[in-house]
């Protein structure tokens, strides 16, 4: 079986971002794996503006953010196999490909990074009762008809959930000629970006129902009409509120989810909130040596933090193929008041990083609180944040010296104004 | 003229057209929609039941138990995938206990195989049982079926024989003249000289074009979850204790790749056409499942559908000429165990055909199809060999069952090939794992208009009508 240095699982914004990492960090020997005809993942068909601004402190477009990463990659002669599948990965990191040239092939890598991004709810996870006309689109299957394939899918369009793709599909159907009658979203608040709500539906007058949901649909061949109903606090339908509108397309942007097949098959711990591995200060899974990074661990707003959370992910590839596993036994990062889920969740407290940037998000929307940082009863970190949303995710900073010797959990939490 | 010709292109009209299509005989079937097994046979338990439950003297009891010990030899023959897991009727205390009394001697009179385990023995097989299960019954012969796969299969062995496909040809009369039946379609009239309507939940329409009918048809409806594949919360199909107002109740039952089943319900329905999925009937699988069984989980659900089981005032399969039209057979009333009998409710239709019809074998028919390829299937070997002479076996289009582009292009190729989204899913599988096509949907849309040689534009989902693009975009 050949052998490899390190084989990165999807060749996205995590991937390409590793890959370059890892490359400059004089990890040479390395495979990108890709099952697109092209590298660059989602990015490609996000035409719309708005990557970069973290990175490259400008506004680029999604392929052109993945272009700049390409050259990165390129320069570095990363080698990306496209059009191939990964169809097994096993715990001791022996990486199984399937692709049209050399058939299935079996390699050994010392190191594994997983960067192979999420998928959207389908209809059946959401449980939309009714017909199964056509019609019913994920968001970002539309946006690939639409802006890879050149072909709009509807003219009167209902967009369940307000996801940023949701969002951003609002926009691009209006501009190409399709009546968006609305957008459902069953929380009391918005899921996407606050500039996205703005630029996206304010800004062309399309009315975003909060507490509603779509609970039926309507249509033999094609999508007809759909029922739309007010949600109580519980989520439940409030008899009586039901609304129809006669649409031939319904969206669905509710919600994206961890691809974990592949770690759920090499027997990798996941967490239940973010649906994505478990990883600890250097992104490493419960299985030695594979690390996980991008839209595949847990789902991000933006693709920036992708592209430093991989980079992270490959430093800690880098560090294990150099030294070996972290000395001792890791402590968690848990989750405190209001928040949903930490990334990464696990810390070496022998061993620590120089610095570590925990990524959480908050539960419901909140004005302002104190972000407090915990290990047992000793504060390390308390810091006022304010205008908390869920669609954002938050930032909590550990220093070396905040996490070395510690004995006892981290907690991290918010600390909510009376 | 066609000697006969078969309404509906569902199990019972799918597998009576292979069977009949060893002999020298000119057969039609005409197929309302737009392929193979779109009601009943498309949405249902996909279980062989093996014929314990039919009352005794019925022709359900008859031909269920002759047609399931069929089914494996068929499933062989066409290469589709049988899978035997076992089914389990569990009782829940004495009063059902009695009723797994009579369901085992029925057993013993059929000569259909069995154990008798206690609640304890068979959750240490089968853990999410119920603690409130006391007594279980265990068909292990019990096998799981693809039912469109079965159906798909023997329409292409028959078309390969000879037999006559109409797609988008329902029936819209019949006139029975001296020596023939005509029939009056949008694809054309057919002249036939036997009709067997099989047209399961519109057969009493087909039936009243001839005669009026001493029967009604009284459609349900049965509405399922599908759990993901990783979620395996059984092995066995788990069923509760069958009752005559509520039928065979809530199951659970392991499809043969993984995916676990969960319902159906049973709701009359005015519309033979209303296959939507319900809250209420939903709701009630949700409740009725945790009757047998714990821990289900619900929340794995990728999609939830609806079936329409052709039921009809007669409580038994109705299997013979009507009564004043010679050569007009009804197979109808075919609801639960259908898809087992199927094979047995051909094999009467043929023996009804027999006594007045000159049946004569046909030595160039083939009983086989060309076996699909499934990469899944194959050792790493025999894939690279594969891979290495035709390259499209290498492209995985369906990143979820990891369906290789070689695999779709297989199924659009072949005799009675599929020319929809849905008709691809239905016989390849990409669309049917957790992502539910969000990926490889696009892909698959190119692939069939290229294939088709049509415009993306005119690429549909299942029926004509259901186009999935609009335009081409402006910009």
């Amino acid at each position: 079986m050949k052998r490899v240095q390190a084989v990165i699982i999807g060749g996205g914004s995590a991937g390409l971002s590793a890959a370059v990492t890892l490359k400059k960090n004089g990890i040479t020997d390395i495979l990108v794996i890709e099952k697109d005809e092209e590298p660059g993942g989602i990015l490609e068909q996000c035409i719309h503006n708005g990557f970069g601004l973290q990175t490259f402190k400008e506004q680029l477009s999604g392929p052109a953010y993945a272009e700049r990463f390409l050259r990165m990659a390129e320069e570095q002669n990363v080698k990306i196999l496209l059009n191939t599948m990964v169809t097994k990965l096993t715990a001791d990191r022996i990486v199984e490909y399937v692709n049209a040239e050399e058939g299935t092939v079996q390699v050994q890598a010392d190191a594994v990074i997983l960067a192979v991004g999420c998928y959207e709810r389908p209809r059946g996870a959401i449980n939309i009762t009714g017909t199964r006309p056509a019609g019913i689109y994920t968001a970002g299957q539309a946006q690939r008809y639409l802006n890879i394939d050149g072909y709009l899918v509807g003219k009167r369009v209902f967009i369940l959930g307000s996801g940023d793709i949701g969002l951003i599909m609002a926009r691009r159907m209006t501009l190409e000629g399709a009546k968006v009658v609305g957008v459902a979203e069953i929380m009391p608040y918005s899921n996407g970006l606050p500039r996205n709500m703005k630029q996206c539906l304010e800004d062309f007058n399309i009315p975003l129902y909060l507490s509603h949901t779509v609970t039926q649909v309507y249509g033999k061949d094609r999508l007809e009409k759909i029922e739309v109903v007010e949600v109580d606090e519980n989520k439940n339908p409030i008899p009586g509120s039901e609304q129809y509108f006669e649409v031939d397309t319904l969206l669905l942007s509710c919600g994206l989810i961890p691809e974990n097949h592949l770690a759920e098959e090499a027997g990798i711990r996941l967490d239940p909130a973010t649906k994505g591995p478990v990883v600890d200060d250097r992104y490493m899974t419960s299985a030695e040596g594979i690390f996980a990074c991008g839209n595949g661990l847990h789902v991000h707003d933006l693709v920036d933090f992708v592209s430093i959370q991989a980079a992270k992910a490959a430093e800690g590839a880098v560090d294990y193929l150099k030294n070996g596993k972290p000395a001792g036994v890791p402590l968690r990062i848990t989750n405190g008041n209001q928040v949903s889920y930490c990334v990464p969740s696990q810390f070496y407290p022998a061993a620590p990083a120089e610095k570590l940037t925990v990524y959480f998000r908050v539960r419901t929307p909140m004005d302002s609180g104190t972000l407090v940082v915990r290990s047992g009863d000793r504060v390390i970190r308390s810091l006022k944040k304010r205008k908390l949303v869920p669609s954002v995710m938050e930032e909590a900073l550990l220093l070396r010296k905040d996490m070395e010797g510690l004995t006892e959990d981290i907690t991290i939490e918010i600390v909510e104004e009376k | 003229m066609y000697d006969i010709v078969i309404i509906g292109a569902g199990i019972t009209g799918s597998m009576l057209s292979w069977k009949l299509s060893r002999y020298q005989l000119k057969v039609a079937v005409l197929e309302k929609e737009n392929d193979i097994a779109e009601g009943a046979t498309m949405a249902n338990s996909a279980v062989v039941h093996v014929g314990y439950d039919p009352e005794d003297g019925t022709l359900k009891a008859e031909l269920n138990v002759k047609g399931a010990q069929q089914y494996e030899a068929i499933c062989k023959q066409l290469h589709c995938t049988y899978k035997t897991v076992g089914a389990y009727i569990a009782a829940c205390g004495a009063e059902e206990e009695q009723q797994l009394l009579v369901l085992k001697g029925r057993a013993d009179a059929r000569d259909i195989p069995y154990r008798l385990l206690t609640g304890d023995e068979a959750r240490a097989e089968e853990p999410n049982l119920s603690e409130n299960v006391t007594q279980v019954l265990d068909f292990y012969t019990t096998a799981v079926i693809y039912p469109w796969e079965v159906a798909i299969a023997c329409m292409e062995s028959a078309c390969q024989n000879g037999t006559d496909l109409f797609l988008n040809a329902p029936c819209l009369n019949i006139n029975k003249h001296e020596d023939c039946y005509v029939i009056e379609t949008p694809k054309g009239i057919f002249r036939t000289k036997y009709v067997v309507n099989a047209a399961g939940v519109h057969a009493e329409e087909i039936h009243n074009m001839i005669a009026k009918a001493d029967w009604h048809a009284t459609p349900r409806k049965g509405e399922y979850y599908v759990l993901d594949q990783d979620a395996q919360p059984i092995r066995h199909i788990i069923f509760p204790v069958p009752s005559r107002e509520k039928g065979k109740g809530v199951l659970a039952i392991p499809t043969v790749y993984g995916n676990t089943l969960i319902g159906p319900n049973s709701d009359f329905l005015d519309d033979p056409d209303d296959n939507g999925t319900t809250v209420e009937g939903l709701a009630y699988v949700r409740t009725n499942i945790s009757k047998t069984l714990k821990n289900i989980p619900l929340n794995r659900s990728i999609r939830t559908f609806a079936g329409i089981r052709p039921t009809t005032t007669c409580p038994d399969f109705i299997v013979e000429e009507v009564a004043g039209a010679p050569h007009f057979i009804d197979a109808v009333s075919i609801e639960s165990p259908g898809l087992a009998s199927s094979p047995a409710i051909a094999d009467r239709i043929i023996s009804i055909l027999a006594e007045s019809l000159q049946l004569t074998e046909n030595p160039d028919a083939d009983m086989s199809r060309r076996k699909p390829v499934v990469l899944a299937d194959m050792t790493p070997e025999e894939r690279n060999a594969l891979i290495a002479k035709e390259p499209a076996y290498g492209k995985i289009i369906c990143r979820c069952e990891q369906i290789s582009e070689g695999e779709i292009l297989d199924c659009i190729r072949r005799p009675c090939g599929a020319k929809t989204v849905k008709g691809i899913k239905k016989r390849a599988r990409p669309g049917m794992g957790r992502c539910q096509g969000g990926f490889c949907e696009p892909k698959i849309v190119h692939i069939l208009a290229a294939e088709l040689g049509i415009s993306p534009l005119d690429v549909v989902y299942d029926s004509e009508k259901s186009n999935i693009l609009e335009s081409e975009n402006r910009l």
